[in-house]
């Protein structure tokens, strides 16, 4: 199938003095992020010693090398050499998917009206009640696309077709800390208080981001994400404060 | 042993923060790098006191900062030109002085440059977060609380030995960095650059920015001629130190060392290294150039940075 196309895609760029970004192709895909997680894979067990950071996201990969030890032509070549073995696993079988050391994590999540200020908007824009948009909301198995912007922030796709919505046309100033919310084909947790466009329809009381835990996060790009359905009582029993509901008349 | 003490924050200034080299390692969960804006003057600071580069020191930009010593040590201050003082009397920058319990320390406000570090001996003792002390505020990571230096924070560091505190040493006048209101920016051109037309990367290259309002440690906004771009943005992707972000409205955003770790806006190139700190030495209405460079140059201008640097001699000095 298209894998293969995509495979040929694979390029790999200057990004700046010291790195080199790697795409995998214009779209993203679970078979995309597949090559973009054995890639990063690759990268940390064998180029341990060049390397500062590595960033996987959607379909690319940001290599950060240390231009102290190394240059950019051995690294590009290191990782051409890398790449080979993945474009031989993805040329084959279905082998790309059981190669994938991905977990599910389930969150959480306290939908309503109260804790989803966009929860009626999504529902009437698509001619749905609230309770399908919760529904469908937590029928997906999401992907984590990417991590990043800001600490913790988990970007997951995709998001069913008939509940996307577009950012808001205004962001807001403060969106409460573990607000669940939809841009686009996206959803996300939001790991702190932060300003931010995405359109909320719950709250999940789970810490998507703990300094002092290790690791601080629960998921890695990759990973499989679903969510659940709690009411107020259980919403407030795993650690979900009030506050978080009141943000909407403070603001 | 040497016992932890330190120096009380009397006036934190209008941004002082505890910087280390930064942090490494942590982009695959969100957190950026952190660490000093001008790499060059944070290393002269640690090395005047004779520490590793990569001590943890305070970075004050603009200026304002006043310590109390609580300790005998050794300091210095390198950077933008701001006015030191101890105990009231004026000092140079750019070289180490031995201070006293109850000494205070003070710098006035930048005339040139942006930006100072003040190190002392050993480095400040702080609790490190992910491997690095750096504070980055947006993330409410590093530092004291995750913060800018409040009034009243007391900043720990070793006590000095006798030999240690005998010596203090100089950097050559003419071996200091001069800070100018006009810099030219050497960029590797990368990323998104196929999709900025040859008329385009023309204009961009040959055309003079400001520095607008808008510059932070997270980025600097620049103004001046627009640049237009085919392609309206691309999946958000890991954004490297110095990436220049060409967003809808065409104006430039160089991305410094408190960037977010991934981002979607196309991107024309990437300036060296070498300069982002002199970029970050500019302040609102500074004046900008783009120069395109290998990335061989750009890795030549890194080495021989980094050899003048390490060949360069302190002189002893009282």
């Amino acid at each position: 199938m298209a894998i293969a196309t995509s495979t040929n895609k694979i390029s790999i760029q200057i990004a700046g003095e010291n790195a080199l970004i790697i795409y995998f192709s214009e779209q993203t895909s679970c078979d995309v992020l597949v090559q973009v997680q054995q890639a990063e894979r690759l990268v940390r067990q064998h180029m341990r010693q060049d390397i500062i950071d590595v960033v996987p996201s959607y379909a690319s990969l940001l290599v950060m090398f240390n231009i102290l030890t190394t240059d950019h032509h051995k690294v590009r070549n290191r990782l051409r050499d890398l790449l080979k073995d993945i474009e031989n696993t993805v040329g084959n079988t279905e082998q790309p998917n059981n190669l994938l050391h991905s977990s599910i994590i389930e969150l959480p999540v306290y939908y309503s009206t109260e804790s989803g200020p966009e929860l009626s908007i999504i529902a009437n824009v698509n001619n749905l009640t609230i309770e399908q948009v919760i529904e469908i909301h937590q029928q997906q198995e999401y992907r984590v696309y990417a991590i990043g912007f800001a600490p913790g922030f988990a970007y997951l796709g995709e998001v069913d077709e008939r509940i996307s919505a577009p950012r808001l046309i205004t962001p807001r100033m403060k969106v409460p800390k573990g607000a669940v919310a939809i841009a686009d084909k996206q959803t996300a947790v939001y790991p702190s208080a932060s300003p931010g466009g995405w359109n909320i329809i719950g709250l999940c009381p789970i810490n998507m981001f703990d300094i002092n835990a290790i690791p601080p996060m629960s998921v890695k790009v990759g990973d499989k994400v679903k969510f659940k359905a709690i009411d107020k009582n259980e919403y407030l029993a795993l650690g979900g404060t009030l506050a978080a509901l009141t943000w909407n008349a403070s603001v | 042993m040497s016992l932890a003490t330190g120096f009380l924050v009397n006036e934190p200034g209008m941004l002082s923060l505890i910087q280390d080299k930064g942090r490494f390692g942590t982009f695959n969960i969100g957190l950026t790098n952190g660490g000093p804006i001008d790499l060059l003057a944070f290393q002269w600071a640690n090395r005047l006191c004779l520490n590793s580069l990569e001590a943890t020191a305070i970075e004050v930009s603009i200026g304002g900062l006043s310590l109390l010593s609580k300790t005998d040590t050794t300091i210095a201050v390198t950077g933008a030109n701001m006015l030191l003082t101890i105990n009231g009397q004026v000092k140079d920058l750019w070289r180490s002085y031995t201070v006293r319990a109850g000494d205070s320390i003070s710098l006035g406000y930048a005339t040139a440059g942006v930006r100072c570090y003040l190190a002392v001996a050993g480095g400040f003792l702080i609790t490190p977060s992910f491997g690095s002390t750096a504070t980055v505020c947006r993330e409410n990571i590093g530092g004291i609380n995750g913060g800018k230096l409040v009034a009243g924070d007391m900043l720990a560091c070793s006590a000095v030995t006798t030999e240690a505190k005998a010596q203090n040493f100089v950097l050559a006048e003419k071996q200091r960095p001069t800070f100018s209101n006009e810099v030219v920016l050497r960029t590797i051109p990368s990323y998104q650059q196929q999709h900025f037309s040859s008329q385009q990367q023309r204009l961009f290259y040959s055309s003079e920015y400001t520095v607008s309002k808008n510059f932070d440690r997270m980025g600097y906004r620049l103004e001046g001629a627009a640049i237009a771009c085919d392609i309206e943005g691309v999946l958000s992707e890991g954004i490297c130190h110095g990436a220049i972000q060409i967003p809808s409205d065409g104006q430039p955003i160089v991305l410094m060392n408190d960037r977010q770790t991934i981002g979607g806006y196309p991107k024309i190139g990437a300036v060296s290294s070498v300069d982002i700190a002199k970029l970050g030495q500019l302040s609102q209405s500074g004046k900008v150039r783009f120069e395109p460079i290998s990335m061989e140059k750009a890795h030549n201008l890194f080495h021989l940075s980094l050899s003048h640097f390490k060949r360069t001699v302190l002189r002893r000095c009282d």
